[in-house]
């Protein structure tokens, strides 16, 4: 191994992760709560989506900023990987945006807007379509990112050997990635019912998000197992290092997580929960970054052949070190005034 | 249409959406604090109520203003991934300050909006000026790309056409850099401003209760007075760097044709391609060297000086100039007078002719960010980075691209009619205010 196996673009990489992380484990919750309002069921409905409301309100537009800042930590450190991707997922992405915009003008357009029944129930509906609809196309980019697809459709793109349908519509469009959408519904759907029950102050409603955290941690397995079946016939390379010596371990320790997030659901330990849960997540997470490692966008360009040049992830990093010095203290002062009361 | 067509105007009507919320986040943050910080002093009630209601109408501008600005993020890569390739390393810096600008802005809105009772008064009336100063940043930041766009340094180019030798921090301050920071940010307080007072005026003209729109009044012309005036100075530092640095472009916002000493300046008129010729204008003599350059015989370069293919679409960009400066200057007069009427010490809400005349330049200031916009944008064309890189050559390869353009022109007037709709029943509301 070389002395700089781990250098800066090494470094960028993990931060890039880190904050796709933190999205995933905040603002995907967002968007989970707003499957549990689509799904909101019996006589305590109501109640159940005010939660989600007044859960999101005061958080969900910062969390929101760490996907933009996955993409412009992207596109300055890996220009040619964020110029691919923004080529062959223009479709799947364009969708999540309108997700994106649809969940967030309609969130507020309902709590900001006329109280009437009608004009709240149409803005709840979008909003509830939308928080379902985008975590399953981000899943379905993340799925044709790792399965070689993109890269694939990259290549014959740039080979001029490629008709419409096999650059922008077959890769997103199959089943490993609708495999991976699914799976990141279940987990942000997970991720929410187990932070709801958390700040639920009722026992009944309490009750209501554990069953719904226990419904989405079985999708979870279906969706995590079923995607590995897929994956072994139609992305051998994902199953192929998946199931590979190299991350026994790291399988273990998910394993674990999982584990210990369903036990402590089980068992009503909620602040136990809410930690193993949001580990086990983004240990799923960090397993897409090892089967795909040294890659950006498997299986032609890595992390070196991309970097941009020294210059600009030497100012990178120090603008990262920086803003992260301002940002925590903040995002520590934003969670501590809204969290829920412990118990 | 072609797919950069398409592409361009996908792009335009992101940004121009994007924009009107964009400034409303920079601006509106600072007149609810204004708002709360009168109250806390005078005790006053209608300053309370007046935070409170403004902080309303920010929480849903602002949220249509984040989700439409994550379009445009995501655009960069999805309509022109050749201009982020080669620019990506050079720009990202400006680009990743405004990430960490905007999480500062987005977590103390929210402790602002929904942190009334659970904040101390002075954390909250810090809350607020936090969401103000990092509005102010991001917006600084984003147009220090836009100023490299248009005035591009820090790099070599090499045989392959590829950017080297780069240096981000150089990159950040081009020639532009100031200037069109300036005028962005002065932009921004002085549509929100002047475009809030409209709002008062108009209810106050219909005889909403006059304790609560007057102080509302006063305190939005506060803000937008100012800048609507400094904001024609500031357009001339602009044009002036404009001139030095992209002369096609002046010469097409300008309708110059014919490269000349004492060169007029042209109100109205319209440039004629074919005939490359602007017809119908009134001409003031040496009037446009005399702006461009500060000296009334200076020499400016027409647009005949470059081959076609190398010149903007000439009419629409002199007609957005135009647009701009004609209601800019209209902006900057009534502010002017409602100075006036101010520091005579007359009240301002029961001035019906100044009232009047301020909801009419109301939307001006939106106008005139579009306008100026597309003198910007268009005016560039047709590059991407002036001088080395062709917009054609930056656009997505991806072909129908007339399709995504068509989505998110429906989704975004959709959107506009519901935001419209939905700050007009917040307007309506307040007519039952009683101090």
């Amino acid at each position: 191994m070389r002395a700089d196996a781990f250098g800066l673009p090494e470094i960028l990489a993990a931060a890039i992760v880190l904050a796709l992380n933190a999205y995933v484990l905040t603002g995907g919750a967002d968007f989970g709560g707003g499957v549990w309002d689509l799904l909101a069921r019996g006589p305590r409905r109501g109640a159940q989506r005010e939660l989600i409301a007044s859960q999101i309100g005061p958080i969900w537009e910062a969390n929101h900023v760490w996907l933009i800042l996955v993409v412009v930590l992207l596109f300055t450190a890996f220009p040619p990987a964020f110029a691919t991707l923004g080529i062959v997922l223009h479709i799947p992405l364009s969708l999540m945006l309108i997700g994106i915009v649809l969940r967030g003008s309609s969130f507020v357009f309902r709590s900001y807007g006329p109280r009437d029944d009608a004009t709240q129930q149409r803005w709840g509906v979008v909003f509830a379509m939308a928080s379902a609809i985008t975590p399953i196309l981000l899943g379905i980019v993340v799925g044709t990112i790792a399965s070689g697809a993109a890269g694939d459709a990259g290549e014959r793109l740039a080979a001029r050997d490629a008709t419409f349908a096999s650059v922008y519509l077959a890769p997103w469009l199959s089943l490993f990635p609708l495999a991976m959408g699914a799976l990141a519904l279940a987990m942000f759907a997970f991720l929410a019912a187990v932070y709801l029950a958390l700040a639920a102050d009722d026992a009944a409603l309490r009750e209501d998000f554990r069953r719904r955290a226990l419904g989405a941690a079985a999708a979870i397995f279906i969706a995590a197992f079923g995607g590995l079946a897929v994956a072994h016939v139609t992305a051998p390379r994902v199953s192929g290092v998946l199931t590979g010596s190299r991350a026994f371990a790291f399988q273990a320790v998910t394993a674990v997580a999982a584990i210990g997030a369903l036990w402590a659901v089980w068992t009503r330990r909620w602040r136990t929960a809410r930690i193993a849960a949001a580990l086990q997540v983004s240990l799923i997470l960090w397993g897409w970054v090892l089967v795909q490692y040294p890659f950006v966008v498997p299986p032609t360009l890595t992390l070196r052949e991309v970097a941009a040049p020294r210059t600009t992830l030497e100012l990178l990093l120090g603008a990262l070190i920086g803003g992260a010095l301002i940002l925590f203290p903040a995002l520590a002062y934003l969670f501590r005034i809204f969290a829920p009361k412990v118990r | 249409m072609t797919d950069l067509l398409a592409a361009r105007s996908q792009m335009a009507i992101s940004l121009g959406f994007h924009i009107v919320f964009a400034e409303i986040g920079i601006a509106m943050p600072l007149m609810m604090v204004l708002a709360e910080w009168r109250w806390r002093r005078t005790g006053e009630r209608a300053y309370y109520d007046l935070a409170r209601r403004w902080a309303k109408g920010t929480a849903v501008l602002f949220a249509v203003g984040a989700v439409s600005g994550t379009v445009l993020s995501f655009e960069l890569g999805l309509l022109w991934p050749g201009f982020m390739r080669h620019a990506g390393p050079l720009i990202g810096m400006p680009f990743s300050l405004e990430g960490f600008a905007f999480f500062l802005e987005a977590i103390f809105l929210g402790v602002y909006l929904y942190g009334w009772e659970r904040v101390s008064p002075r954390a909250h009336l810090a809350a607020g000026i936090v969401v103000a100063a990092s509005g102010a940043a991001s917006a600084v930041f984003v147009v220090l790309v836009n100023a490299w766009m248009n005035t591009p340094v820090g790099f070599t180019l090499d045989a392959a056409g590829n950017f080297v030798n780069i240096d981000p921090v150089t990159a950040m301050r081009s020639p532009a850099a100031f200037q069109q920071v300036l005028h962005m940010l002065l932009a921004s307080y002085a549509a929100t401003g002047m475009a809030v007072a409209g709002v008062h005026a108009w209810m106050l003209l219909r005889g909403a209760d006059r304790a609560f729109h007057g102080r509302a009044l006063l305190l939005a012309l506060c803000i937008g007075a100012p800048a609507a005036v400094a904001q024609p100075f500031s357009g001339d530092l602009s044009a002036r760097v404009v001139a030095e640095t992209q002369p096609v472009k002046l010469a097409a916002l300008e309708g110059q044709w014919q490269t000349m000493r004492d060169a007029p300046l042209r109100i109205g008129g319209w440039p004629d391609a074919s005939r490359e010729e602007t017809r119908y204008a009134i001409e003031i003599p040496d009037g446009l060297s005399l702006l461009a350059f500060h000296d009334p015989h200076a020499e400016v370069r027409g647009l005949r000086a470059v081959p076609p293919e190398d010149r903007p679409p000439v009419a629409v960009v002199h007609l957005a100039f135009q647009t701009m400066v004609g209601l800019g200057s209209a902006m900057a007069i009534v502010a002017l007078w409602a100075a006036l009427v101010a520091w005579r010490r007359r009240d301002l809400s029961g001035h019906r002719e100044l009232l009047r005349a301020l909801v009419i330049v109301g939307p001006f200031g939106f106008i005139c960010t579009e306008a100026g916009w597309i003198v910007t944008e268009v005016g560039r064309q047709p590059w991407v980075v002036q001088g080395f890189m062709r917009t054609a050559h930056a656009v997505t390869p991806m072909p129908g691209l007339v399709a995504p353009m068509t989505t998110f022109t429906v989704l975004y007037f959709g959107l506009g009619a519901v935001v419209v709709a939905l700050v007009a029943s917040l307007v309506r509301e307040t007519s039952g205010v009683r101090s």
